[in-house]
């Protein structure tokens, strides 16, 4: 009985044990479910960080594995690239070396010779100066023929004006005045006088109709003068004395034309045999070639056939490319020496 | 009345017809006279004594019209109008050697002033009828009718073909072989009118076999007949290159050098203007002239001449010098560059001047020596100031510009380049500065004068915009020289130099 009691008195508080209890155990079990969920989910979280680190170390190395192999490829690639520049830039310099020779041979050989060149540029300077000397001694040789032209026309001048003026020569009485008795020796003029001829007084012979000068006629560079060699004929016009014939008749005869006969005009074969060349020379114009038109089969039947230039070979072997590489043509070369 | 008194009259009008005629003739000789006879009506009286019966009134008639229409082309027109052509021209063919020397200078005298009244003498019919005169047996008819043709050819080249076609180049041709000096002399002129006008016509004219008596008479001494020779020989050269070749083919060379030597004026023009038509051509005759001295001789004519005369001989270098280098290289041997350079400085007109510089152009444009043999005379300078002057024409500044343009892009003659740093105008120092840009990156000498002479300061004081050409160039000089020089002469160094002195924080 007295734990009955004893159980009793605890029955009271043991609803409020029971439920302190239980809200304690409700309360840790808060706490302590949360400590677990943290556990858990901390946990969790940690294998999954080390399964993505995992993947991401995975992954990691096959890209790098991929990348090293495209950059090997990339690289051997871009080597075989360089190398294949290397190769033509010395293949280049090869090329130019063989080219520069062979365009200083061919520029040598058959376009322009450098030394004939500068020969003909000293030989146009000789041949200059060759002309110009003679052009020089041309020029002197006018000069002193006119020189002389000028020297002969003033002595002409001299000798017709001392002509004119006979009358000043001096006499045995009356000294001239070319030779004044203070002188020692008489004046040239003097001389020249006495050895020239007086000048008649007998009229000037009439200068002849033929003379006249044509360079100044009409265009009155000289005071006017009239042609008129002959004089005025006088208004009735007498025929000239003596057997003439009328000078109209005789040049009437004279370019008589010409009237040859009927046989003359006519040619010498008659019209039929002319006819008949006429024909032949229009056939022999007329046929271009001999062959007559035949048709096709029986003009081709016994023809040989024959080759084409492309077909036909030379003979014996081609020696292009074997016994020389090379084409010369000597009559193009401009140089003698190869 | 008795027969004689009948007779008086009629002596007595006749005697005052002859010496009105006479006094008419007389009175027209004189220029002063013409305008009172004109005014006088002098046409219509004359005009009825053309068909006198007194032949020597005919004649003094007709020279009296011709002289009235030599000085007058009004008088010329009315003598058109007047219908006196058809007279003359029937009576051409009928009366003495007298009246047909002066119908053919009354022809001359009207053809002579324009192409329309030129016209009407070929619409009367008169070429037949001066044709038929070339065939007569004095030569002073010859003489009167081949120059009445040469001045109706003159004009036009449809005259020329009616004057062809008249059938005159043959007779003319025969003329020409006369022993007279003045016939030979006019026929040659005809010539030369007859086949200056167009190919056709000089074919005509070589076709008559007139180019081998025409080179006979090169040789002949006398000036004028000389002068009309080379003329008609350079009228028939300057068509064609076939033409050229046939008067060349007459060997002319080297007679016609001696022509440059002549003491008459025009001959060394109308040889150097022969020679000129000869050489512009091709290349090959220009060679043959070159290889017979021809150059030479044209070189001393110009050295010898002032003034348009000098004309065609300058031309005559430019047009060698221009077909290729080896010819241009052979005038700069013959010594040529000299008197070209004492063209330019000495002549007052801007057509030879023009001329010269053409002809230098051509010369320097081929090769860097060319431009050297032109650059070391100092014409540069020349061609330069030429072109910057403004008094100058445009044909002149024109062709100055282009020869120093072709020049500058040749020449790597740095000493004569550089005097022309200092004044060119900004398209001709692009070419300049572009030479220079080409040269001095290889010579180091060039380099140290380039500095020592100023010319690095100058082209640091260009201004060029950025990315142009020029400033391209003057990129690749500066990149010739260490950074401190070019600073050192880039404008505005000693103000930055005393800036940064100013502002220099002194290191106590």
């Amino acid at each position: 009985m007295a734990a009955l009691v004893r159980l009793e008195t605890r029955l009271s508080r043991l609803r409020e044990e029971y439920f302190l209890k239980n809200r304690s155990v409700d309360e840790d079990r808060k706490i302590v479910y949360k400590a677990a969920v943290k556990i858990q989910s901390w946990f969790r979280g940690c294998r999954v960080r080390a399964y993505l680190r995992y993947l991401n170390k995975m992954a990691i190395s096959i890209q790098k594995w991929w990348r090293g192999y495209q950059s090997r490829r990339y690289f051997r690639k871009m080597i075989k690239t360089a190398y294949f520049i290397m190769k033509m830039n010395f293949y280049n310099e090869m090329a130019v070396r063989i080219q520069k020779r062979w365009r200083g041979y061919y520029v040598r050989k058959y376009t322009h010779n450098y030394y004939a060149l500068k020969k003909y540029l000293e030989a146009i300077s000789l041949n200059n100066e060759i002309v110009r000397n003679e052009l020089q001694e041309y020029a002197e040789m006018n000069e002193k023929k006119k020189k002389k032209k000028d020297l002969e026309k003033k002595e002409k001048e001299k000798k017709y004006k001392a002509r004119k003026m006979h009358y000043l020569l001096s006499t045995e009485q009356i000294a001239g005045i070319y030779n004044s008795p203070f002188r020692k020796f008489p004046d040239p003029m003097e001389l020249l006088l006495r050895q020239s001829k007086p000048l008649s007084h007998r009229q000037q012979q009439p200068k002849s109709p033929f003379t006249y000068d044509l360079y100044d006629w009409p265009t009155c560079k000289r005071p006017p003068a009239f042609p008129t060699g002959e004089p005025l004929p006088p208004i009735g016009r007498q025929k000239p004395q003596g057997p003439f014939r009328d000078a109209a008749e005789v040049l009437r005869q004279r370019y008589k034309p010409l009237e040859p006969t009927l046989r003359v005009a006519a040619s010498i074969s008659s019209p039929l045999e002319k006819a008949r060349e006429e024909m032949k020379r229009e056939e022999w114009r007329k046929c271009i070639h001999d062959n007559e038109f035949l048709p096709f089969s029986s003009y081709h039947k016994n023809e040989k056939y024959e080759l084409s230039i492309h077909a036909s070979e030379k003979i014996g072997k081609e020696t292009y490319g074997i016994k020389h590489f090379r084409e010369v043509q000597p009559n193009k070369w401009i140089a003698g020496k190869v | 009345m008795s027969q004689r008194q009948v007779l008086q009259v009629f002596e007595q009008y006749q005697r005052a017809r002859t010496h009105f005629v006479q006094a008419v003739a007389e009175l027209s000789a004189r220029p002063q006279n013409i305008g009172t006879l004109r005014d006088a009506g002098v046409i219509s009286l004359l005009r009825p004594l053309l068909l006198d019966v007194v032949p020597t009134i005919q004649q003094t008639a007709a020279l009296a019209l011709g002289r009235l229409a030599y000085f007058n082309d009004d008088l010329a027109e009315a003598v058109v109008k007047e219908d006196i052509l058809p007279q003359l021209v029937c009576s051409l063919s009928e009366q003495n050697r007298f009246y047909k020397k002066a119908a053919a200078f009354v022809l001359r005298a009207v053809g002579k002033h324009s192409p329309q009244l030129a016209q009407a003498i070929v619409e009367c019919g008169a070429l037949e009828a001066l044709v038929i005169c070339l065939e007569d047996f004095d030569p002073g008819v010859k003489e009167g009718a081949a120059w009445a043709l040469g001045y109706i050819a003159r004009h036009n080249s449809e005259l020329s073909q009616a004057v062809v076609d008249a059938g005159a180049v043959p007779l003319l041709v025969l003329c020409i072989q006369e022993p007279e000096i003045a016939l030979k002399r006019i026929a040659a002129s005809t010539l030369s009118d007859i086949s200056k006008h167009s190919p056709e016509l000089a074919q005509t004219v070589v076709d008559a076999g007139a180019i081998a008596y025409l080179a006979q008479m090169i040789l002949n001494p006398d000036a004028k007949l000389k002068c009309q020779v080379l003329s008609a020989l350079s009228q028939i050269a300057k068509h064609s290159v076939d033409l050229a070749e046939l008067v060349v083919e007459a060997e002319i060379f080297p007679v016609v050098l001696t022509c440059m030597k002549d003491s008459d004026e025009y001959v060394k023009k109308n040889g150097a203007t022969l020679i000129r038509e000869i050489a512009k051509h091709s290349p090959e005759l220009s060679q043959f002239i070159v290889n017979a001295g021809g150059v030479a001789a044209v070189i001393d004519c110009i050295g010898s001449c002032k003034g348009t005369v000098r004309l065609p001989g300058i031309m005559m270098l430019g047009y060698v010098a221009a077909h290729s280098e080896n010819l241009s290289m052979a005038v700069i041997v013959s010594k040529g560059i000299p008197p070209l350079c004492t063209c330019l400085l000495e002549e007052h007109e801007d057509h030879i001047k023009a001329a010269a510089a053409w002809a230098l152009g051509q010369i320097g444009r081929h090769t860097p020596e060319h431009a050297r043999a032109v650059a070391e005379t100092n014409v540069l300078g020349t061609l330069l100031s030429m072109y910057m002057d403004i008094r100058s024409s445009e044909d002149l500044q024109l062709k100055a510009k282009r020869a120093l343009k072709n020049i500058l892009q040749k020449c790597t003659y740095l000493p004569a380049l550089e005097p022309l740093l200092h004044d060119a105008p900004p398209n001709i120092m692009k070419h300049i500065v572009g030479q220079f840009s080409k040269v001095l990156p290889h010579d180091s000498k060039a380099r140290r004068l380039f500095v020592t002479s100023g010319g690095l300061k100058k082209v640091q004081e260009i201004k060029a915009e950025p990315g142009s050409l020029l400033q391209e160039y003057i990129n690749t000089i500066n990149n010739c020289y260490p950074e401190e020089v070019v600073r050192y002469y880039s404008p505005g160094y000693s103000e930055m130099l005393l800036e940064r002195v100013e502002n220099y924080q002194p290191v106590l």
